[in-house]
């Protein structure tokens, strides 16, 4: 089986790419944000700031 | 666990903790096979091989209304029920649904070139999207505006509620008006017009990309309740010092 992108190939290829660049993106955001926050609530808990509840702002399970 | 339990920010973090790696999983899967499938569909007699560009086109399109209609829900989670979890649903959403209307709104315009001759043309199904897109900004920038998360969060509700109107205007405008855009093939009265070769992997990758949606959801979901955390314990921080 092959595949043939005939004479507007160009405009294939850059769709799917744009597709797969932005997707990756917002991949990257969603963990580059979770690593930020989780780092910004361990060092405030490193410095006593603790939650009313007294449970750790980390803690997700 | 009963709905009402995911209304409590932390059982939320537990739940989606143990769901999202399958999510994602799936989302994988689905992906290449939606992929394999729409490198290997045959051409169209009339648009060759740009068929293919339909494949991330349409479900992107489709995403587009399916976000906002989202965060409609959620904004009236947060106006009508007060859900802890509405506002923060609405503002995750929100990047993700503007990304993908940018992509309908490329993808869509690199298939016009060849076909149509044109990247764009003013026509009422193509500005209405480009409205919704400007709309994703317009509420991104008034979360960032407003510092305090809940007075955001009701501004937002209303906004997002009254953009609500322009999705049935997306759908129907093909039918309302003379548009170059063609009229609904998939999601139509009858039935779709699409053969089989062209409907199977076009319906794999609309489901594909709304898992990807659910799964980014749910992430940037967390993100939020995380960044809300911060916020708190910074205001504790200051006051603390105050005192």
């Amino acid at each position: 089986m092959t595949m043939s992108l005939g004479p507007y190939a160009s405009f294939i290829v850059t769709s799917y790419a744009a597709a797969a660049l932005v997707v990756v993106i917002l991949i990257g955001w969603v963990m580059l944000d979770y690593r930020s926050q989780t780092q910004r609530l361990r060092e405030l808990e490193e410095r006593g700031i603790t939650r009313r509840s007294g449970r750790n702002a980390t803690e997700l399970r | 666990m009963s709905l009402i339990d995911l209304a409590n920010p932390t059982r939320f973090l537990a739940l989606t903790a143990r769901v999202l790696p399958w999510l994602a999983a799936t989302t994988v899967i689905l992906l290449t096979i939606g992929l394999y499938q729409s490198a290997y569909a045959p051409d169209d007699y009339q648009q060759g091989a740009t068929v293919k560009i339909m494949f991330i086109h349409v479900p992107n399109a489709w995403l587009s209304m399916f976000v906002w209609g989202v965060m409609s829900i959620a904004s009236l989670g947060t106006l009508v029920w007060r859900h802890p979890l509405a506002d923060v649903a609405a503002k995750a959403a929100a990047p993700i649904g503007a990304a993908f209307t940018f992509l309908a709104l490329l993808t869509g315009s690199l298939w016009g070139r060849p076909m149509w001759g044109t990247y764009w043309e003013w026509d009422a199904r193509l500005t209405s999207v480009l409205i919704l897109f400007l709309m994703y900004l317009g509420l991104m920038a008034l979360w960032r505006a407003v510092d305090d998360p809940a007075r955001a969060a009701r501004a937002a509700a209303v906004l997002t509620l009254v953009g609500a109107i322009n999705l049935p205007i997306i759908k129907f405008s093909v039918d309302w008006w003379n548009t170059l855009h063609q009229p609904a093939s998939v999601m139509r009265v009858g039935g779709s017009t699409l053969d089989k070769s062209f409907l199977i992997p076009l319906l794999v990758m609309a489901i594909a990309f709304t898992l990807l949606f659910v799964t980014l959801h749910l992430a940037a979901m967390r993100n939020e309740i995380l960044r809300r955390r911060v916020r708190s314990l910074q205001m504790m921080q200051a006051s603390q010092k105050a005192a």
